[in-house]
């Protein structure tokens, strides 16, 4: 029997969640007022939870690393949000919504969370739009909606290539509220650096006052973790700068275990890096996909003089291109999902086709969009004959108002008119569907302790569908943890005020101030980002999209290599009394060095190809789907979960079997 | 590209800041103007001095973290960008550029390039919001059809990344631009008439308790506005003040 117990509610799929909600215990709302919560993280899941808890009475909160919480990193989603409204009558529903979340994760998440988000995803559009976010609208004055990777509706919501800014900001307005009201102290530019458990249960944090140095101890009745991914251990990604994944690593340190690490999502579609000196990569929304195509040239002599730039993308004619996706995936062409997209630029770019000075770009092609939009249009305005001109203009307006800021800011990164000149773009490190393990409450293996959005692992199994992280943040802060935490809490409205002078934050408080002590007095004599950069280089390598033995038992011991030349060798300027960005950053690297190692242990136990991984050990052998990715239901249809031993390599793995009874488990095919 | 650079160095709230010159080496054309100043903090971690603090986050133009003001002017030469979109492509080899924090009374320097914006937030607090709970039971999203017209212009406000450029470029210190921005989206949506007045009056009274200056219509926070957040939006935060405040109700 596993000592892990996901209190997945009985009954029949589809009236879990409600049976559930009813059986809830509740606290009345003079008892709330005398109970605290503690929310790290102001993105969709860490905002919409402060400002749903302390609307419901609870006396909330919340830290951001940022200097305000408008700034977390949900701010830069760009595609959209999906939800199960069947606005556009293409047969939607929440069965099929659940249905291709399930299929799209390769069958590693949980089925009753999965409904359960699809359930609530359809509150969540119609909550966004009644707090004013400005999502895009026909000319009817009804939603639009438009198609992402791996599904056949169209059931994303957007706004413009900005949704993750709008619902972000949506939620910040949602707290602003709250903070007006006194409900939420809100603590900006502060880092959770400890959690403090009390008699086994999460009673508060340590945070660090990024201004002035200063280590505090606050307490509370529940401790939430919305902090986000851990996609910054490559060092190049898609996240924030700041991103990191501290605050998960250190409930993680203190009993929360930690599940399928080696989940993360290669993201198809972004701007290829241009030298050494690249600090992170910039997403192209995947909806691109929707009107882009996607191609290399047939011949390598082709290829060699783009490269040489004797030749313009735009000289070739169609019979020169090689429109891969289309070629291999008649089914779902273009719109394949991000796990098999990401692999097939790797193979074909691995193969020489690439079209940059490194070889690692592939076009993304907008010029069939902007014809077929263009005479569309000229037919509406009643032009007759238009001219090819005309069909250019009118074109590339209908591609501005779907993506024009996307194009505006390819063109300033890249220098390159992307309406005149395809796209170059190539898979970056995105998003990680493992995280802190959790519950169907979400609550993790510490008790009080809760962790939601994407710093939790539950909804998305090993490969994320597009537009379907907003909705998961959402769904956890608006309508799901505000629900399942007053079961916890209900228990608590007799504990009364917790004191920040018991010995155990005594005890958390010296234990951040010697960890900080021995960072700054190493003295060394190399930076925290050359520790950073050699870490991100070891796990693109090895633990990256494509994985195999010899490798990843290399990366353990590389990185373990490289956290004990941190340790003796790293250099931090300043005082720890101050604003001191390199002492944050050294914090940060620390715990990624850690959890580096878990990640590669984690790839290195499971053999199989899943989601976005490519296991060389475990392929295809014939049929349709020879060479494609292998699966292996019968050994790995579990969650591991790891618990944290000392050393990384030490860490204790522990099963939840997976059980699918309302969904078959398939093969993915796309073809 | 060689370059010299003139950097706004001040260890705190209290003390006194400076320009310090420091010269960097190599630098390709293609590199951010950000990943510029990490290769010289990498060169004056090497040589044992303190690098320079500056806020940035997202790296991709849309959190608004990042605030520098480059040769005199918020987020540097280029236009519709932040700092961190901005690419070495647009100075000159062997150029000497000055890098300072934004200045405004309501938006102290903390250390070097890094400014105090919380007077932003609380603002935003102030009124910048719907007063709707999150309990899902709202109704039917697509209930209450809206003017494409008023939606996209509701969108292109609500585009503001609160980074604090137009109070930066503003002679005057002005923050009329970001406030008109929040005001303007929920006056175009029917969710946001209901508290339309209270909203307005209270945004634009903590703004001068913040410190702001006023508009004096030069139209300078438009041109450096990474958003492109138009300044007509001014005009309408005007007309909502101005019947707010002649009303007798509320």
């Amino acid at each position: 029997m596993s000592v892990l117990d996901s209190k997945i509610p009985d009954g029949p799929l589809k009236d879990k969640w409600t049976n559930h909600k009813n059986k809830i215990n509740l606290v009345n709302p003079a008892n709330k007022r005398n109970i605290d919560i503690i929310v790290v993280g102001t993105g969709l899941a860490g905002g919409s939870a402060a400002a749903s808890l302390a609307e419901m009475g609870y006396n909330v909160k919340s830290f951001c690393y940022q200097d305000s919480p408008r700034r977390a990193h949900s701010i830069a989603a760009q595609g959209g949000i999906n939800a199960a409204k069947n606005y556009q009558n293409d047969g939607d529903s929440v069965y099929r919504l659940f249905y291709d979340t399930v299929k799209g994760g390769d069958y590693r998440s949980r089925e009753a969370n999965v409904y359960r988000l699809a359930e609530v995803s359809g509150n969540i559009i119609d909550q966004c739009v009644a707090q004013g976010v400005p999502f895009g609208r026909d000319y009817g004055g009804l939603l639009d909606n438009r198609s992402f990777g791996g599904v056949l509706v169209s059931r994303t919501f957007y706004a413009k290539g900005q949704t993750g800014q709008q619902l972000l900001l949506g939620a910040y307005s949602a707290l602003n509220r709250q903070i007006a009201k006194g409900k939420v102290t809100m603590y900006n530019r502060h880092e959770m650096v400890e959690l403090v458990k009390v008699n086994g249960k999460a009673r508060g944090i340590i945070a660090r006052n990024l201004e002035t140095g200063e280590l505090e101890r606050h307490s509370a009745h529940a401790v939430v973790i919305a902090s986000g991914g851990y996609g910054n251990v490559f060092f190049l990604s898609t996240n924030a700068m700041g991103s990191n994944a501290t605050a998960a690593w250190k409930i993680h340190k203190k009993g929360a275990y930690f599940a399928n690490p080696c989940y993360t999502q290669i993201h198809p579609t972004c701007i290829p890096r241009s030298g050494e000196h690249q600090s992170k990569l910039t997403l192209m929304s995947e909806s691109l996909r929707n009107d882009g195509r996607i191609w290399v040239p047939k011949n390598m002599e082709d290829v060699l003089a783009i490269r040489e730039g004797k030749l313009s993308p735009t000289d070739l004619s169609e019979d020169k291109r090689d429109y891969y996706l289309e070629r291999k995936y008649p089914a779902f062409g273009n719109l394949v999902p991000r796990d098999i997209a990401s692999r097939a630029a790797k193979e074909i770019c691995d193969a020489g086709y690439g079209v940059n000075s490194t070889g690692e770009a592939v076009y993304l092609d907008f010029a069939s969009a902007i014809q077929r939009y263009g005479k569309q249009e000229a037919a509406i305005a009643r032009i007759q004959n238009p001219s090819e001109a005309d069909i250019l203009k009118l074109g590339e307006e209908v591609i501005e108002s779907k993506y024009g800021n996307l194009f505006q800011m390819y063109e300033k990164i890249v220098a390159e008119d992307p309406y005149k000149k395809p796209m170059m773009i190539y898979p970056a490190v995105h998003y990680t569907m493992g995280g802190v393990w959790v519950d169907y409450n979400l609550m993790t293996s510490v008790e009080g302790c809760y962790c939601i959005g994407e710093a939790n692992f539950s909804d998305h199994g090993a490969n994320r569908l597009g537009a379907s992280a907003l909705m998961q943040g959402l769904a956890d802060g608006y309508f799901v943890l505000p629900y399942t935490i007053g079961n916890y809490l209900s228990n608590e409205i007799r504990t009364g005020k917790i004191s920040t002078e018991a010995a155990e934050f005594v005890a958390a408080e010296k234990e951040v101030s010697d960890r900080i002590e021995k960072l700054m007095n190493i003295k060394g004599t190399k930076s925290v980002d050359h520790f950073h950069k050699l870490l991100g280089k070891a796990m693109w390598e090895y633990v990256g999209m494509t994985r195999n033995e010899e490798g990843l038992k290399k990366a353990m011991t590389e990185i373990k290599k490289i956290r004990d030349d941190f340790w003796k060798d790293v250099k931090i300027p300043g005082d720890r009394n101050s604003l001191n960005r390199e002492l944050e950053k050294a914090g940060r690297v620390a715990d990624f060095l850690e959890l580096g190692e878990l990640f590669a242990k984690d790839a290195l136990h499971r053999n199989e190809s899943c989601g976005g991984h490519f296991r060389k050990e475990s392929v295809e052998l014939d049929g349709l789907q020879k060479g494609e990715a292998k699966r292996n239901d019968t050994d790995y249809a579990y969650v591991a979960a790891w618990e944290y031993k000392g050393e990384p390599a030490d860490a204790v793995m522990h099963k939840e079997e997976l059980e699918f009874k309302d969904i078959e488990l398939k093969q993915r095919s796309y073809k | 590209m060689d370059l010299t650079l003139k950097v706004w160095r001040q260890k705190n709230r209290e003390e006194k800041g400076r320009l310090e010159t420091y010269k960097v080496t190599g630098i390709s054309e293609h590199a951010s103007f950000l990943e510029m100043l990490d290769i010289m903090n990498e060169q004056l971690i090497k040589e044992g001095t303190e690098p320079v603090a500056f806020d940035h986050d997202c790296r991709e133009g849309i959190c608004g973290t990042c605030s520098l003001y480059i040769n005199g002017e918020a987020h540097g030469p280029d236009r519709k960008v932040t700092t961190c979109q901005l690419h070495m492509r647009m100075f000159k080899d062997g150029e000497t550029i000055y890098i300072e924090p934004w200045r405004s009374a309501a938006m102290p320097v903390i250390k070097d390039l890094i400014v105090d914006r919380s007077s932003f937030d609380r603002i935003q607090q102030s009124g910048g919001f719907v007063s709707v709970n999150t309990s899902g039971n709202t109704q039917d999203a697509n209930a209450l059809p809206i003017p494409k017209m008023n939606a996209d212009k509701a969108f292109d406000a609500a585009a503001c990344i609160g980074c604090g450029a137009c109070v930066a470029t503003c002679k005057n210190s002005s923050a009329m631009l970001f406030v008109a921005a929040k005001v303007s989206q929920f006056a175009y949506l029917p969710q946001g008439k209901v508290e339309a007045k209270q909203r307005v009056l209270n945004m634009v009274e903590q703004m001068d308790i913040e410190g702001f200056g006023n508009c004096t219509n030069t139209g300078a926070c438009e041109v450096e506005c990474p958003k492109s957040i138009s300044i007509e939006y001014i005009a309408k935060m005007n007309r909502e003040f101005l019947s707010a405040s002649c009303s007798s109700e509320s």
